[in-house]
């Protein structure tokens, strides 16, 4: 395994870029319109995991992404997913 | 580095793709049956699809040195209607008993829905039945968490059903500690856009050990990398991840879980 220097070393500046790729897609959104959508309620939701002292951020991110309830459906609305549960 | 590739959907992918597969060193190929990209008219054109898996692409991979084997099934995003699914299933019996045929595979859920997981239910079946092994598909996006504890409720009502042969695909991190617990082999698939990229299984590696684990491309036609195994295992050897716990992940674990199979042999 890598020491904590030797990891920043390896990724820090790629994990520096898509930070500031996600800053530069909010900018972006935003630009368009302020139209509300659920799906940015849910990214910005989610951005504050990041700051929180854990160990399974990435866990509880993408448990904010889904869908909590518990009930089968009769049929399904479409095939794909969106990447929030917009229903 | 040789490595077996356990998950990829070669129909969809270009003769040149097996080239860099064999350069790569991958030896096998193992293909599940599923989604086309589109809906199928009708249970013929699964008739066909069986017959391109079980005859087709094994001489095409054979043409570089690699051994292509299959898994067979409806896959869960044509399985909602319930009708059409059990009249795709009753083409498996003619198949089954190919020898390059696993097991039965990739069922499970696609949008969570009550004729999905009938048909998932009776896939189990059907595998027990001819006790074989299963590969499950997990849910996309926003549905894989409550698709995944669905389908460890159902497999829960199946008592005679050996947890060691059965692989449930496409975990991530909020399911991967759900399928391993419950005793399962989980899979790990390294997608550009979603599921896991190549540093969050390692993640997932180092946080849970590589027991009953492996890593796969998934390479269908969608954005996928054929290529995504010995990329992570670049990525791993990057982070001083030792040759052999690389040849585990990538080679070891497949063999163990896949030999599982009577069919499996390399």
């Amino acid at each position: 395994m890598l020491s904590k220097r030797e990891l920043l070393d390896l990724q820090f500046i790629d994990a520096r870029a898509r930070l500031i790729d996600l800053a530069a897609f909010l900018d972006r959104v935003e630009r368009h319109g302020d139209e509300a959508d659920i799906r940015l309620n849910y990214f910005k939701e989610a951005l504050p995991i990041l700051q929180e002292n854990r160990p399974d951020r990435a866990k509880a991110v993408l448990e904010k992404f889904s869908d909590f309830t518990p009930e089968l459906t009769d049929t399904a609305p479409f095939q794909g997913a969106t990447g929030a549960p917009i229903a | 580095m040789r490595y077996i590739e356990p998950h990829a959907h070669m129909v969809s992918r270009t003769t040149d793709d097996y080239e860099k597969l064999a350069l790569a060193g991958c030896e096998v190929l193992c293909e599940p049956a599923f989604w086309a990209g589109f809906d199928r008219s009708s249970a013929d054109g699964f008739y066909d699809y069986f017959r391109q898996l079980t005859e087709y692409e094994p001489r095409r991979a054979a043409r570089f040195g690699i051994k292509h084997f299959c898994w067979l099934c409806i896959n869960p995003k044509e399985a909602d209607d319930p009708g059409f699914a059990r009249e795709v299933m009753a083409l498996i019996p003619e198949f089954i008993d190919k020898e390059t045929v696993l097991g039965i595979g990739e069922i499970g859920l696609n949008k969570n829905t009550r004729s999905e997981l009938a048909i998932f239910e009776e896939h189990v079946q059907l595998a027990l039945d001819h006790d074989l092994p299963i590969l499950i598909h997990t849910p996309h996006l926003e549905d894989k968490l409550k698709g995944t504890r669905l389908i460890l409720d159902s497999l829960a009502s199946f008592s005679k059903l050996d947890r060691s042969k059965v692989i449930i695909d496409h975990v991530e991190e909020h399911t991967v500690g759900l399928v391993l617990d419950a005793g399962f082999w989980a899979g790990m698939t390294l997608y550009p856009e979603s599921k896991c990229t190549p540093n969050r299984a390692i993640d997932i590696l180092e946080v849970y050990g590589s027991e009953r684990l492996w890593m796969n491309s998934a390479c269908d036609w969608g954005i996928s990398d054929p290529l995504s195994v010995p990329k992570c295992a670049l990525e791993m050897r990057r982070r001083k991840h030792t040759p052999e716990q690389i040849e585990k992940i990538v080679f070891d674990n497949p063999y163990k879980f896949l030999s599982q199979s009577p069919r499996f042999r390399i």
